[in-house]
């Protein structure tokens, strides 16, 4: 059941990405690209997912738990660090050098090379990360 | 439309705040059936670590379907006209999938989700990744004449 309900969940994500023109990559870089020809558009898409989400996630957030499960798995950590602030750094370079991010990229990843060669590099670039988390964990 | 002192095609504009909403709709059911986060990145992340593997799995499976199925009656949604090439496409997704990561986070998972929860972490993780992804673009872009 629960694995239905984030199928669908993701099909309809995947549909909002796509009605949004965010899988076009000429867009998100046209948004950030602030000195050029500015294309404001990701800023109306963000704007349409919070102006839904915000006050939604208010509204589930007062039931006792979801549907499906026990808890409500939002992160409680308020941490403002260096981790964050660097991780966020170079997802960002990341994101502006090809004009995708995570979801936008594995919505594409079947209909567009780029995407695929993206998403490929995008899980050896996590598997680094984990083995360094893993590596440094294990220093003595 | 003017904005920002250019014209802004109004369908375009119509277009992206519906995908948007319906993008909002997509995590506010996340949350209602399985009290988890939309964090594009993490949930991909966590398919490989094994963590709840199977309904994470499922979303990207979602993911992947809505894209084949438009693409087939939609093509020009997933046009690429940034003739970005393989070398920065490959550099750009290990920072994507290292960074990500790193900073617990992407567009869906902070800038929506922890925008909407009004996190202040979510929104520094934000300008910081608006900020480094214009510069990105600036210096790509101005600087050493576009994609590669």
């Amino acid at each position: 059941m629960k694995t239905l309900w984030a199928a669908l969940a993701g099909a309809l994500f995947g549909v909002g990405l796509i009605i949004s023109g965010m899988t076009q990559p000429g867009k998100v870089i046209g948004f950030l690209d602030v000195a050029g020809a500015w294309d404001p558009t990701l800023a109306f898409v963000m704007g349409g997912a919070i102006a839904v989400h915000a006050p939604l996630r208010w509204w589930v957030r007062r039931r006792e738990r979801p549907i499906l499960d026990e808890d409500f798995h939002e992160p409680q950590t308020q941490a403002i660090n260096a981790p964050l602030i660097l991780g966020a750094a170079l997802f960002g370079i990341g994101w502006g050098l090809s004009g995708f991010c995570p979801g936008p990229a594995i919505t594409s990843v079947a209909t567009s090379t780029e995407a695929l060669v993206f998403c490929a590099a995008g899980a050896v670039g996590m598997l680094i990360y984990g083995l360094g988390r893993r590596l440094l964990a294990s220093e003595p | 439309m003017m904005i920002g002192g250019r014209d802004m095609d109004i369908d375009a504009a119509i277009m992206a705040a519906i995908g948007g909403a319906i993008i909002g709709l997509a995590a506010s059911l996340l949350l209602l059936g399985l009290g988890k986060v939309a964090g594009i990145s993490g949930i991909s992340a966590r398919i490989f670590t094994g963590d709840e593997r199977y309904w994470r799995a499922a979303f990207v499976i979602g993911l992947v379907v809505a894209g084949v199925i438009a693409n087939m009656r939609f093509p020009a949604q997933f046009a690429n006209t940034t003739g970005i090439g393989m070398t920065q496409l490959i550099a750009a997704g290990l920072l994507v999938g290292f960074g990500t990561r790193l900073g617990s986070g992407c567009t869906s998972g902070h800038g929506v989700c922890g925008l909407s929860r009004a996190s202040k972490r979510s929104l520094t993780a934000t300008m910081a990744f608006m900020l480094s992804g214009g510069a990105a673009v600036y210096i790509s872009q101005h600087l050493l004449g576009g994609g590669s």
